[in-house]
């Protein structure tokens, strides 16, 4: 149910970045989606990639810090208020967001990646509400 | 195991070898380096004045600064053919100070260290592997001399490719270790890398570590890399009075056992250079008493200890001296706080998120100085906060043992130079006031 997401610290240099594409490039591995954040000393790189568990391995062997992390995709249906009515069904659980970006857009619907404070609580309660869940073979897949 | 009869002698033996030794070696000097002389006579001392053990205090020290200005043979006692191999060290500073050994001053050397090897441990079934750089340093050549004398089959592979290193470790069942302890760390994080588990997969059970300061906190890293039951000491000494060997720890730890039928130490007061009682707290300043080459006398050696008389449970009744906790030439000044690099370690290896090797920075902006230190982070994580928190904790143990707030920059692994000799973890920019 949940999508192993990978996390690399990099220091906030030139190059470090294209250093972490290089590995997973040599490693035959595709970014599905991505996340950085601008820090002034390091980032924490969030990748969704075709297989995290090589990608993993390839940066290790590199000498990052990497690794892996559940998180939930979720799919919903590009309107307006769609993504409000989410948030609401996890803010009312009490559940808090810990950050989330955008997985995939397309013409008719799009989805998310979430990561909560409590992910099993929160994707139980999207289920109940029938919301659809991105399994990892779809980001396989993607 | 104990070498010589020497370590044990009562405090009169000692003190009467002691004295006996020392009015040769200042009648020597006196005769013989014209640079001594000048230095005696000014202080309007003569050999004759020295009638006790406690008149040592009414010489003239010897530092660097006079090595630099007599070399490279100034201070020699002997003449030159009579030498057998000279030594210098790396003058990073300077020209380089030069000593010169004669053929009974290598036999002393070889004693001395035979001495501390096995106070460590070492044993004449031990594969020993010297992991510190042959050539002119001292260290490397000082144990090689020591170890085969006690009978250890001696692996010579000296500093670099650190790999083969371990190869060599794993092939030939190494079971004595010697370089310098962040020498040692990196070995230990080679092997990992290389899928080889020091603790399980190789037989290194001792450790010599020395030529750089062994912290507690050091030698606990050294034992969660190398395996508990690995016995790790250190030993000291220094070019200028002969190269390893002056001092060693035992099984104990608890001080370093001085050879004091070769070396008189004394503990000053280094403003004032007035000799302290037992037991306080100064820089420690040596006396070669049975050397040839290059006698040095009362050498100002600015490591900071105290000495220790009690005779120690391994049976020895030479003094000790404390294990050191810096240089008092390491020290760093900033914004008026005496800071040594090794409470900075100690901080260091008590985080266990990150790794051991660290680099110190310092830089003066807008007229205050900065502190930055660069960590590698080892703990892999997802969260901001994470990252936070390591800062933070490391923040606040460094401002609990300096007083002083620092900056901390985390890096990824292995991104910090490693050092293969001596490791030089300071900067210091603050050239420009």
């Amino acid at each position: 149910m949940y999508i192993k997401q990978l996390s690399i610290f990099i220091e906030n240099r030139e190059g470090r970045l294209e250093e972490v594409l290089n590995a997973l490039t040599e490693a035959n591995i595709n970014i599905v989606s991505m996340s950085l954040a601008d820090t002034s000393e390091y980032g924490l790189l969030r990748l969704l990639v075709t297989d995290p568990e090589a990608g993993k391995k390839a940066l290790k062997e590199k000498g990052f810090s990497a690794m892996l992390t559940d998180v939930l995709g979720v799919k919903i249906s590009h309107r307006s208020g769609k993504l409000q009515e989410l948030l609401k069904i996890i803010c009312e659980a009490q559940v808090n967001i810990e950050y989330m970006y955008a997985l995939s857009t397309g013409k008719d619907d799009a989805s998310v990646v979430i990561k909560t404070s409590d992910l099993e609580k929160a994707a139980k309660l999207l289920q109940e509400r029938g919301v659809d869940i991105v399994t990892s073979q779809e980001v396989m897949a993607m | 195991m104990i070498w010589s009869k020497e370590e044990t002698l009562s405090r009169q033996e000692i003190e009467a070898i002691q004295l006996e030794r020392l009015k040769e070696t200042v009648q020597r000097v006196w005769d013989r380096v014209p640079a001594y002389r000048a230095k005696m006579e000014a202080a309007g001392v003569k050999p004759e004045d020295i009638k006790e053990l406690k008149n040592l205090a009414k010489l003239p020290f010897v530092t660097k600064q006079d090595m630099r200005d007599n070399y490279p043979f100034g201070l020699f006692a002997v003449p030159k053919d009579e030498l057998v191999r000279i030594h210098a060290s790396s003058g990073t500073t300077g020209k380089p100070t030069v000593v010169g050994y004669t053929k009974r001053d290598l036999e002393v050397w070889t004693e001395c260290v035979s001495r501390i090897a096995a106070m460590g441990g070492a044993t004449s079934k031990d594969v020993a592997q010297i992991c510190f750089g042959y050539g002119m340093f001292t260290g490397a050549l000082g144990l090689h001399y020591g170890l085969e004398n006690i009978g250890a089959a001696m692996v010579p592979s000296s500093t670099g490719n650190s790999e083969k290193q371990i190869m060599y470790m794993k092939d030939f069942g190494t079971t004595l270790l010697v370089a310098t302890p962040s020498y040692a760390l990196r070995l230990a994080e080679v092997a990992y890398q290389m899928g080889i588990d020091p603790k399980k997969d190789l037989k290194v059970k001792i450790g010599l570590v020395g030529s750089e300061l062994l912290t507690d906190a050091m030698r606990a890293e050294m034992h969660k890399l190398w395996g508990d039951d690995m016995l790790v000491t250190t030993n000291y000494g220094m070019s200028e009075l002969m190269g390893p060997g002056v001092s060693g720890e035992c099984e104990y730890m608890c001080g370093l056992h001085i050879n004091e039928d070769y070396f008189i130490p004394e503990i000053i007061d280094p403003k004032t250079g007035e000799v302290l009682p037992p037991g306080e707290k100064g820089e420690l300043v040596v006396t070669c008493i049975y050397k040839e080459g290059i006698p040095l006398i009362r050498y100002r050696t600015k490591d900071v200890t105290r000495l220790i008389y009690e005779p120690c449970k391994c049976g020895r009744t030479t003094c000790r001296m404390e294990n050191l906790d810096g240089r008092t030439d390491d020290m760093l000044k900033i914004r008026g706080v005496n800071v040594f690099p090794s409470q900075i370690e100690e901080v260091i290896l008590s985080v266990d998120e990150i790794g051991p090797h660290y680099e110190i920075i310092v830089t003066r902006q807008n007229h205050a100085d900065r502190l930055e230190i660069r960590v590698e982070l080892l703990k892999a994580t997802d969260s901001y906060r994470e990252l936070e928190a390591i800062e933070d904790k490391i923040k606040s143990k460094l401002r609990v043992m300096l007083g002083l707030d620092a900056k901390i920059r985390l890096e990824s692994p292995n991104t910090l130079q490693r050092f293969e000799g001596k490791a030089k973890r300071v900067k210091d920019l603050r050239k420009e006031l």
